[in-house]
C-alpha cells in the first residue's frame, strides 16, 4: 500500500426542484415548442424569464412569447465537450438574444462548419429536441438560420402562461468526481488497522493520544506526530439503542452504537457493540474489537468478560 | 442590453470615515501546488497559521476574533471547515465565524469585527483544495439550477465568451490577452509562493478565445492574515497597512443580463473604499483570466502608472477560496517592506466576476 | 457552571466612537412545511424577505446590504446558492455576504448582520437564512460515501441520543423529562401559524408512546425536516424611529466554538456554550439569567437539549435543569418560557433554526408574537448551536435601547 492513500469519490445525487410560477411557464413553455419572456415594469423583456427584476428586485409575472430565431451577442468555441454538456461534438456557448427579447439566453449553438463559421450578430433560430420534458434542455441548441432577417417584425405577444399539465418541478442529476485523500495522519492509521493494530497520535504539547488521528491537536492547534498503539480493548462511555433502519446500513435493528474509549486513548470513539443481547449492554462495558476479514475497521466491539469499569475512570472521557 | 447598476439606497452618502484604524499586520501563505494530497486540509492549513502568528508573536489564546472562508464543494466534503479549525487550536473556545466565500470576505466580517471595538485582533484564514475535483465542473454548481446548471457550462467557458464580448467590444485581442498573461508570469518569477513562475507558452485554444496562457493553474493552497486595530497595529508590525476603506458589491446572476465587458461592481466597491480619491501605486487583482484583467483595470480605473500583480496575480497561483485573501496579503506584504504606500486589492467570486471586493490599503507616511 | 470563571480571551480595549445600537425592526417567515413545492429557491426567500419588509415598512431600495446563512450547500446542490439568489433578494449593486457556522448559522448570521449596522458600516441590513430540505436529503448531505472512513452507524439521532443517556447518568434525571419537552413544544406550536408541525391531537401519552428510535430518544421527541426561511431587518437608532412597529433592541450577541472533538470535551454542556452565553450576558448587564431574562429561545434539535441547554446556559445549577422542565417553569406560561414558538422540535429547515430562534425572541420582545406572546416579555434569548456542539451563538434581545 502506498504510504498515502487516495479513492475515488462520487458525489452524486437527483436534486428535486420546484419551479415556481414563472420558471414553471418558461419550461412548460419549451416543451410545446414556445419560449417565453417576462416583461418588466418599465417595459423590457427578459429571455429566459427571471422571477424578480435584476434592476427593480420587483417580482416579474407578465409573460410574453418571443420568436424563436435571434442573434449571437457572444460566442465561445467549446472544441472539448465535457459531461453534461448539451452536444457531445464541438459546438459554440452562445449568449442568443431572441426577436422580441432584451437580454441574452445562454446555451448551445451547433456549427458543423467549425469556429469561422461563427461570429457575433449571426442569426440562429432554435432546434428542438425530440423528447421534451419540460427543462431547459428542450432546445437541444441553436442552429445558423442565416435566411432570418432580424429584429423589428418580431414583437412579443401577450402570453397567458399557461400550459394543459404545466411542469412544476424538475429532476436535476448532478454528478461529481473527487479523488479522496485523508492525508498523513489517517493514513497512518488506516495502514495499522489493515494489520489489526489501533494506532492514535500524541500531541507534544498536551501529551493527549488521538485516536483516530487527525493531523492536528485540536486544542493546542499543532501536528501530531508520535505514534501510539492503544487498545485494543476499551470501556463503553455511553451508548444508544437504535431501533430504526439506516439506509446503506446492513445491519439488523436492534442494536447497540456505542462510543467507546480503547485503553489508552484520551477520547472515545464510536463502534457497535454486538456478542451480547442489546438491552445488557450498559456504561462501562469492557469490550474488545472484532476485525473483518482481512482487516481495517472493526465490525464490531464485544464483551471481554472483564468487571465492568468504574464510572470515576471515565467520567472525564463522556 | 445591460443592466444599469443601482446604487444602495435612495441618496448615496458620501464614503464614511471608518470607527476605527484597522490594519493587516501579517500575512503568510503555503506554496502553491498543483496537487497537496498528501496533506489532509488541516495538514495544509496548520503551518501557515502558525507562520502568521509567529510573525506577530501572538498566540492563538490572545486573538479576539477569528474568522475563515471556505467551501464545502472543491473537495466534496461536507462541514470540511469544522475539522480545518482543528489547526487553530480553538481551546479555551474562541469567538469564531466562517464564510462560505473566498477569505477576503471573512476578512471583511473581521474588519467589521474589529470595527465594533469588541476585538482588537483577529486572524482570518482561507483554504482551498482543488486538486481532488474537476474545478471547472464543480463551479458549474454555483449557477443557476434551474436554467443554467442543467446544461454544465463550465468556468472557462463562461470567461470565455466573456473574453470574446471584450473583443468584439474593441478591448483587446488575443495578443493582448497573451501579453498580460506573460506579464503577470514574469512577474510570479520574483514569488517563491507562486504555481508558474515565469514565462508559459500560450498553447492551445481550451475554450476559444481563451488558451491554456489566460487560464489560471488548478491547484491547492492556503493564506491567513492577522488585523489589527490602532496601536496595536503598530504594537505588531513595524509598518502597518491600514485598510483605509473596504467594500464589496454584487451584479446580477444571469450573464445575458449583464454587460460583460464591465464591472460596475467592481468600480462601485472601489468608489466606496475611496478608491478614486487619490492614485494607487499598486494593484493585486483577483483576475483568474487575462481577459478578466482588462474588465478590472478599465473599471477600476488603473493606468500604465500602477503596478498590477507584482505577485503574478492568480494567472500565477489561484487557490480557490485563497486567492482573494492572498490579494490583499500581498498588497499589504508590499506596504511593510516600503515598496508601496498606497495599494488596492482586489477579490473576486461567481461566474464573469460577479462579485467584487475592493481594500484600499496604505503605509504611515515615510 | 459559573459564568464568573469564564476567560474572556482578547478583550478590546478601546471602542472610539463607540457602537451604534442595533434594532430589528422586521421579522418575516416562511409557514414552514416537509416541502414547498410551489416555489423556486428563490421564491422560498423572497417570501421571507417580503415579509420582513412589509413588518418593517420598507421597500428594497431602502436596504444597505444583505447577509444570508444557510448550512451546507450539498443540501440543495448549489454551490453558493447567494449568487444565484442576489437578483431575488434585492442585492444587485450592494454588498451581500454568506455565512455557514453549521447548525448555528442562522445565529451568526444575524450577528454578522448586527455587526455591520453596530459598527455603522451600513444603517440598514436584511439578513436571511433558509434550508429547502425537499431539494435532497439532509442525511445524504450529512454522510457523502467518503472512502476509508467507517460508515455512519446511525442515523441523524443516533449522534445525539448517547450524550443524552450520558446527561441522564450525570444529573439522574427520569425517564420522562423528554416527552414533557416534546408536549409542551408541540402544544405551543399550534398557536404559531408559522410552525411545520400542527399535531392538534397530541396528548402526552401520545408522546410517551411513540417509538424508541435511539433509545433513549423517542419518535415524538424529534425534530422535522423542513422548507423554510426567516428573515429579519436590522437598523440603526434612525431607522428604528422611523419604523412603524416597536423595535427590539440588542443587548449582547456573542460566537463561540471549540473543536468538533477532543479529549476532554464535554458533549453534555460544551464549554463554548457556557462562555458564549456568559459573553452575552457580560455584554446586557445580566447578572441573574434565570431571574433578569423572560423567555429563552433555544436550538433543541432533541427534547432532551432543553434540561441540557437550562444548565449551560446558566438558567439552572449543574444538574438541576431536568427539574426546571418537570416543573413546568418552562411551560409557555411558566415562569420561564422556553420555545414559544414550538422550537425547533415543531420546525426545522436547517440553516434557518437559528435565525427562527433568533428572530422569535425579537418578536417577543417587540410585543409581536401573537398567541404565543409571553405577556410582559421584556428581556428575552436566542439561541444557536451546531456542529459536534461546538458552534454556538446567541443573542440578548431587549423591549428598551440599551443604556449607554
Amino acid at each position: 500500500m502506498p504510504e498515502v492513500l487516495k479513492a475515488p469519490l462520487v458525489v452524486e445525487f437527483p436534486f428535486t426542484r420546484s419551479l415556481g410560477p414563472v420558471q414553471s411557464a418558461f419550461l412548460s413553455g419549451l416543451r410545446e415548442r414556445v419560449v417565453l419572456g417576462v416583461r418588466t415594469g418599465d417595459g423590457r423583456v427578459l429571455v429566459p424569464p427571471v422571477e424578480y427584476d435584476p434592476v427593480t428586485s420587483e417580482e416579474l409575472g407578465e409573460l410574453v412569447e418571443v420568436a424563436l430565431t435571434g442573434t449571437v451577442t457572444t460566442w465561445a468555441w467549446n472544441h472539448e465537450p465535457r459531461r453534461g454538456q448539451p452536444l457531445d461534438r464541438p459546438f459554440a456557448w452562445v449568449l442568443v438574444r431572441l426577436d422580441g427579447a432584451d437580454t441574452a439566453l445562454l446555451h448551445a449553438l451547433d456549427a458543423p462548419d467549425g469556429p469561422d463559421s461563427v461570429r457575433t450578430g449571426m442569426r440562429v433560430r432554435v432546434r428542438w429536441a425530440e423528447d421534451r420534458s419540460g427543462a431547459v434542455t428542450d432546445i437541444a441548441c441553436f442552429e445558423p438560420y442565416e435566411a432570418g432577417q432580424a429584429a423589428a417584425a418580431h414583437a412579443p405577444t401577450v402570453h397567458d402562461g399557461r400550459f394543459a399539465d404545466p411542469v412544476t418541478g424538475i429532476v436535476a442529476p448532478a454528478r461529481l468526481d473527487y479523488t479522496y485523500a485523508p492525508g498523513r495522519a489517517q493514513s497512518a492509521h488506516l495502514h495499522a488497522l489493515a494489520e489489526r493494530r489501533v494506532v492514535g497520535e500524541r500531541c507534544p504539547s498536551c501529551r493527549k493520544v488521538y485516536v483516530p488521528p487527525r493531523g492536528a491537536c485540536p486544542t493546542c492547534g499543532v501536528a501530531t506526530s508520535e505514534r501510539v498503539e492503544v487498545g485494543p480493548r476499551g470501556t463503553v462511555t455511553t451508548y444508544c439503542i437504535v431501533n430504526i433502519k439506516a439506509k446503506n446500513l446492513d445491519i439488523e435493528v436492534p442494536y447497540v452504537y456505542a462510543h467507546i474509549a480503547l485503553d489508552g486513548a484520551d477520547l472515545a470513539l464510536h463502534g457497535r457493540i454486538g456478542g451480547i443481547p442489546y438491552d445488557q449492554v450498559r456504561m462501562g462495558l469492557r469490550v474488545e474489537p472484532v476485525w473483518p476479514d482481512g482487516g481495517g475497521h472493526p465490525d464490531h466491539y464485544r464483551p471481554t468478560g472483564e468487571p465492568d469499569a468504574d464510572y470515576e475512570t471515565y467520567k472525564e472521557l463522556l | 442590453m445591460p443592466a444599469p447598476m443601482p446604487t444602495s439606497g435612495a441618496a448615496p452618502r458620501s464614503v464614511p470615515r471608518p470607527l476605527r484604524d484597522i490594519a493587516v499586520v501579517a500575512f503568510a501563505q503555503t506554496d502553491h501546488l498543483r496537487t497537496s494530497d498528501e496533506l489532509s486540509e488541516v495538514e495544509m492549513l496548520m503551518p501557515v497559521l502558525h507562520r502568521v502568528l509567529a510573525q506577530t508573536g501572538l498566540r492563538t489564546g490572545d486573538i479576539g476574533f477569528t474568522c475563515s472562508g471556505s467551501s464545502d464543494y472543491l473537495a466534496g466534503r461536507a462541514f470540511s471547515f469544522t475539522m480545518a479549525l482543528d489547526g487553530v487550536g480553538a481551546w479555551p473556545p474562541i469567538s469564531e465565524s466562517h464564510v462560505e466565500m473566498d477569505g477576503a470576505w471573512a476578512l471583511y466580517e473581521a474588519w467589521t469585527k474589529l470595527l465594533t471595538g469588541d476585538a482588537d485582533t483577529a486572524l482570518v484564514y482561507a483554504y482551498g483544495k482543488s486538486s481532488p475535483g474537476s474545478v471547472r465542473d464543480v463551479l458549474t454548481r454555483q449557477l443557476d439550477p434551474y436554467y443554467l446548471a442543467p446544461l454544465w457550462p463550465d468556468s472557462v467557458a463562461l470567461a470565455a465568451l466573456q473574453a470574446q464580448a471584450l473583443i468584439d467590444a474593441g478591448d483587446t485581442d488575443e495578443p493582448a490577452l497573451a501579453a498580460v498573461a506573460s506579464r503577470n508570469r514574469a512577474s510570479a518569477a520574483g514569488n517563491p509562493h507562486a504555481q508558474l513562475r515565469g514565462p508559459v507558452p500560450q498553447g492551445d485554444y481550451v475554450v476559444r478565445p481563451l488558451r491554456i496562457g489566460d487560464c489560471p493553474p488548478v491547484g491547492d493552497g492556503a493564506a491567513a492574515v492577522v488585523l489589527a486595530a490602532g496601536e496595536r497595529a503598530r504594537d505588531l508590525c513595524e509598518r502597518p497597512a491600514w485598510i483605509r476603506g473596504i467594500d464589496h458589491r454584487v451584479e446580477a446572476h444571469g450573464l445575458g443580463v449583464r454587460d460583460l465587458t464591465d464591472s460596475p461592481s467592481a468600480r462601485l466597491a472601489a468608489e466606496r473604499a475611496g478608491a478614486f480619491e487619490r492614485p494607487v501605486d499598486t494593484a493585486e487583482l483577483h483576475a483568474p483570466f487575462s481577459s478578466q484583467e482588462v474588465v478590472l483595470r478599465k473599471a477600476l480605473r488603473l493606468d500604465d502608472r500602477v503596478h498590477v500583480n507584482p505577485s503574478g496575480g492568480a494567472l500565477a497561483a489561484h487557490p480557490i477560496m485563497a486567492a482573494g485573501l492572498i490579494r490583499i496579503g500581498e498588497a499589504a506584504e508590499r506596504i511593510r517592506r516600503g515598496d508601496s504606500d498606497r495599494a488596492l486589492a482586489h477579490a473576486t467570486s461567481g461566474p464573469c466576476l460577479q462579485q467584487n471586493l475592493v481594500a484600499v490599503l496604505e503605509g504611515d507616511p515615510r | 457552571m459559573s459564568a464568573a470563571t469564564t476567560t474572556v480571551t482578547g478583550a478590546a480595549t478601546g471602542t472610539g466612537r463607540g457602537k451604534e445600537p442595533v434594532a430589528v425592526v422586521g421579522v418575516g417567515q416562511t409557514k414552514h412545511v416537509a416541502a414547498r413545492r410551489d416555489v423556486s429557491i428563490a421564491g422560498l426567500v423572497r417570501e421571507a424577505a417580503r415579509r420582513a419588509l412589509d413588518d418593517a415598512g420598507l421597500d428594497w431600495p431602502d436596504v444597505d446590504a444583505v447577509v444570508i446563512g444557510k448550512a451546507p450547500d450539498f443540501f440543495e446542490g448549489v454551490m453558493m446558492p447567494e449568487l444565484y439568489l442576489a437578483d431575488a433578494l434585492g442585492a444587485v449593486g450592494k454588498p451581500m455576504l454568506r455565512v455557514h457556522t453549521a447548525g448555528s448559522v442562522g445565529g451568526s448570521t444575524a450577528l454578522v448582520a448586527a455587526n455591520l449596522v453596530a459598527a455603522r458600516v451600513h444603517g440598514t441590513v436584511l439578513t436571511l437564512a433558509y434550508e429547502k430540505q425537499s431539494e435532497s436529503n439532509a442525511m445524504w448531505g450529512l454522510s457523502l460515501p467518503i472512502p476509508f472512513q467507517q460508515p455512519l452507524l446511525a442515523g441523524a439521532g443516533g449522534f445525539f441520543a448517547p450524550h443524552v443517556r450520558a446527561y441522564m447518568r450525570r444529573t439522574g434525571a427520569p425517564d420522562g423529562v423528554g416527552s414533557l419537552v416534546a408536549y409542551k413544544d408541540r402544544r405551543n406550536a399550534l398557536k404559531n401559524p408559522y410552525a411545520h408541525l400542527h399535531e392538534h391531537d397530541i396528548t402526552l401519552e401520545k408522546v410517551r408512546s411513540s417509538p424508541m428510535l435511539w433509545d433513549p430518544i423517542r419518535y415524538s421527541e424529534t425534530c422535522p425536516s423542513s422548507d423554510g426561511a426567516c428573515a429579519m431587518v436590522l437598523t440603526d437608532r434612525a431607522g428604528a424611529a422611523r419604523a412603524p412597529r416597536p423595535a427590539a433592541w440588542l443587548h449582547g450577541g456573542a460566537m463561540r466554538s471549540e473543536p468538533t472533538l477532543f479529549a476532554g470535551k464535554d458533549f453534555v454542556s460544551p464549554q463554548a456554550g457556557k462562555d458564549c452565553a456568559a459573553d452575552v450576558y457580560r455584554q446586557a448587564g445580566i447578572a441573574d439569567p434565570r431571574r433578569e431574562i423572560d423567555a429563552v429561545e433555544m436550538y433543541v434539535p432533541f427534547s432532551w437539549y432543553e434540561p441540557m441547554w437550562l444548565e449551560n446556559l446558566g438558567f439552572a445549577a449543574e444538574g438541576e435543569g431536568w427539574k426546571l422542565t418537570e416543573s413546568g417553569v418552562t411551560e409557555l406560561d411558566g415562569d420561564l418560557p422556553v420555545n414559544m414558538s414550538g422550537g425547533v422540535l415543531s420546525t426545522n429547515p436547517i440553516g434557518a433554526s437559528g435565525m427562527i430562534r433568533f428572530a422569535e425572541a425579537a418578536l417577543q420582545v417587540r410585543g409581536q408574537a401573537g398567541e404565543h406572546q409571553v405577556d410582559g416579555a421584556r428581556r428575552v434569548l436566542g439561541h444557536a448551536y451546531g456542529g459536534g456542539s461546538q458552534f454556538f451563538s446567541m443573542w440578548l434581545v431587549g423591549a428598551e435601547p440599551p443604556a449607554s
